[in-house]
């Protein structure tokens, strides 16, 4: 029998020694099996283990058990692809080979991630951004759009390929990698004084997801845990930083379909909500906020009531903006059966945050693998069943409701005592695979540090790594004019899947 | 619809009085940082190796502060002796020159306005085009939050706009990764002449957190020629706006009488 994936808990290290070194089949056949059995892979990645040979490591997550487990095979060249059986990894597997040069055989259509520049020299190819192998419609009625990487509006980067047959889209490609700043690399070798303002950019509205999942990982490689208060101000900031995602993007949806009045007041309330977020720290992103140890700003008796106040004001204010849209038939029309994923597609290309929830998959790393203030006050987990745009709008709906409910409840009993602690020295030869539920779902960091305790490589998984294909399996058979509408209630990062 | 006359009487009236009146800010805003030399007598050196961008410098024993590498984090008045660099909450930031942002305890010359001939086309309806090229999302959020009702970009004569086409300048955030170098020469070639280069935040200024980084350029001044220069990490939508109508000449008589105090 081969030996069993390391099982481990979220944000605990555990040596790398003990992570099972499984061959090609048992790697594969783990895997496969663990997935059959309700699993899905967070992360997938490669790391140099000398004598030109590369380690993978899968971290593989339960949500019904809250389990990680840890696996790993050495390859040289090559390694048999997982994408047919399970096809939620393609996208690791195509990185792999991007930034390793290690061909995941027969996968089935290996083209560049981010077209960036390997992160070994030997046997990787080099690429040119936007010039690839793109899928292709034939036929006389068929014709090709094309937009991106400038787009229309205040956004980031990124290449849209449509196969239309008039109005219909057949298919959408998206072609990422303009946004890449080679931050995986640079993380390496760390921390150091850059890695938290590196952690901080990854994706820059979700400072706060990115700097928890950084520094519980830091934490746990030092074998510390930050004070009760400060595990309580991460938690008011993380869902601050939900309150304003999901409010700005209810009031995008409703510019898209044309309906201002929402619009409008979403528009003033995100930045109502961005506002606390900077009375905690001077920050409206919350950059400087999340340390390693706990936060560096505290919220004094005096801030909390006025914080709670404005959250009391803004939270009547959005029930009121969002309320207006169940209402209107002319926007029900537009975001009911847009852009439909389906339970079974979710499932089976692992997507997550409220992509996953609005296909009625009750996945959320809060409840699944609740980290600091999430262990001891649940927020309760929202679905909705119809995976069309309305159930990506209405989930983000019912998330402000629980989100406003719970920052009340913290904020009205913050734990007494200091928010912040030093931290002792990180244990060397250790693997730590941390998942915090971002507001766009799931942040998952994979630290390995070496002999010395620093990062022999650190892995970021931001939640649109997963969900970009999400995003285009909606475009399928709808009209390209739906686009926008459909884009914004995935509303995925760039510059998180760009790194 | 008589529900949607009530919400829109609760929701009240919402525009900032910006610039008539100052507008208010966090009281832990790290807007404009102050030096002062005279701290630096018991040695700044050894604090200014933790500045994760190399903002801070000695030149003539004397502490300089480079607010297009700033990210504005804090981490230099914790490490510094005491008062050395202080960040007050002053929204104002933006310069024309790359060399007015070095801070050596000077009074920071702000943003003037366009002169001659661009201000005659420029100066009283400015339409940007807006290039992210390797931005996180928070600059870019910050510039969008002025099309808000809040700050009503409009209302100063100032939009963004879907086509380089129609643009008189573009609107730079992100610190040009190779991969969106072509890009962005493209996008700045097609806007129609005279036209200008707005470099919002750390990032496009100076390549920010990512500065030494071969993956990218250095920000937009490595690649085009930049009229207004907006620090942060990101910059408050305060800052950015008072940069645009700084350069638009719509605050310039403040500015004067800044200057004269
Ligand atoms: S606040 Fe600016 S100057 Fe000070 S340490 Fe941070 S980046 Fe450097």
């Amino acid at each position: 029998m081969s030996p069993a994936p390391l099982e481990t808990r979220n944000a605990q290290a555990v040596p790398i020694a003990d992570v099972p070194d499984l061959g090609d089949e048992e790697f594969r056949d783990a895997i496969l099996t663990a997935v059959s059995l309700g699993s899905r892979v967070s992360a997938l990645f490669g790391h140099p283990a000398g004598e030109g040979k590369l380690r993978l490591f899968c971290v593989l997550a339960n949500d019904e058990l809250g389990s990680l487990a840890l696996l790993s095979r050495q390859v040289e060249r090559r390694f048999m692809s997982l994408a047919n059986d399970c096809p939620g990894v393609h996208l690791f597997e195509r990185e792999i080979f991007e930034q390793w040069g290690v061909e995941p055989h027969g996968h089935p259509w290996l083209k560049p991630v981010r077209f960036q520049p390997p992160l070994v020299a030997a046997g990787a190819r080099a690429s040119q951004i936007g010039v690839a192998n793109f899928f292709r419609v034939e036929g006389e009625e068929v014709h090709e759009v094309a937009v991106g990487p400038v787009h229309a509006g205040v956004i980031e980067p990124g290449h849209f390929r449509f196969q239309c047959h008039g109005e219909d889209v057949f298919h959408l490609e998206i072609s990422l990698g303009y946004q890449h700043r080679g931050v995986e690399r640079a993380l390496a070798g760390g921390p150091d004084k850059r890695t938290i303002h590196y952690i901080e950019t990854l994706a820059g509205d979700t400072t706060i997801g990115h700097a928890v999942a950084h520094c519980e990982t830091l934490e746990a490689l030092a074998g510390a845990e930050a004070p009760a208060r400060a595990h309580a101000i991460r938690g008011i900031a993380l869902e601050l930083e939900r309150l304003a995602n999901h409010t700005g993007d209810l009031g995008a949806l409703a510019n898209d379909v044309g309906y201002l009045p929402t619009a409008s007041y979403c528009g003033r309330l995100r930045g109502d909500f961005l506002n606390m977020t900077a009375a905690i720290c001077g920050s409206r992103f919350g950059r400087g906020l999340v340390r390693p140890g706990g936060v560096a700003f505290d919220v004094e008796p005096a801030r909390s009531a006025e914080l709670q106040g404005r959250l009391a004001r803004a939270m009547r204010d959005i029930r009121g903006a969002t309320g207006l849209l169940w209402e209107t038939p002319s926007v029900m029309a537009r975001f009911e059966e847009t852009g439909t994923v389906t339970r079974e597609t979710c499932e089976k290309l692992g997507f997550v945050g409220v992509a996953a929830r609005a296909c009625g998959v009750g996945r959320d790393a809060r409840q699944d693998f609740p980290l600091g203030m999430f262990r001891f006050s649940q927020v309760p987990v929202m679905t909705w069943h119809t995976g069309d745009v309305f159930a990506r709008a209405f989930v983000r709906a019912l998330e402000v409701e629980s989100s406003g409910k719970f920052i009340d409840g913290q904020l009205k009993a913050l734990p007494a005592g200091p928010v912040l602690a030093a931290l002792p020295e990180r244990a060397p030869d250790r693997i730590v695979a941390t998942l915090v539920e971002g507001w766009r779902g799931e942040v998952c960091h994979v630290a390995l540090t070496d002999e010395r305790g620093r990062f022999s490589r650190y892995k970021v998984v931001d939640p649109s790594f997963h969900n970009w294909t999400g995003l285009a399996l909606a475009l399928r058979g709808q009209q390209i004019s739906d686009f926008p509408l459909c884009n914004k209630s995935f509303n995925l990062s760039y510059c998180g899947h760009d790194l | 619809m008589l529900k949607v006359f009530l919400e829109r009487l609760r929701q009240g009236y919402r525009t900032s009085a910006y610039p008539l009146e100052e507008p208010k800010l966090p009281d832990r805003l790290r807007g404009l940082p102050v030096i002062d030399q005279a701290k630096c007598a018991s040695g700044c050196e050894a604090g200014i190796e933790s500045c994760p961008t190399s903002a801070l410098g000695m030149k003539d024993g004397k502490l300089e502060l480079d607010l297009g590498r700033c990210l504005f984090c804090g981490e230099c008045e914790r490490t510094l002796p005491d008062g050395a660099v202080r960040f007050t909450p002053d929204h104002k930031l933006s310069a024309r020159r790359r060399e007015d942002l070095v801070l050596r305890g000077q009074e920071l010359a702000l943003a003037g306005a366009l002169e001659g001939e661009m201000h005659r086309v420029l100066g009283r309806s400015l339409k940007l085009r807006q290039v992210s090229a390797g931005g996180c999302n928070a600059c870019e959020a910050d510039v969008n939050v002025l099309t808000t009702i809040v700050f009503d970009l409009g209302r100063f004569g100032i939009q963004i706009v879907a086509s380089p086409r129609h643009a008189d300048g573009i609107l730079v955030t992100g610190p040009v990764t190779e991969n969106m170098k072509l890009a962005l020469e493209k996008t700045y070639a097609a806007v129609p002449s005279p036209k200008v280069v707005i470099a919002v935040g750390a990032c496009a200024i100076s390549g920010g957190p990512y500065i030494g980084h071969p993956e990218v350029h250095g920000g937009a001044p490595s690649v085009v020629p930049v009229d207004l220069f907006i620090p942060g990490c990101p910059p408050h939508p305060m800052t950015i706006l008072d940069g645009l109508l700084r350069l638009m000449g719509k605050i310039e008589r403040k500015r004067a009488a800044e200057v004269v105090e």
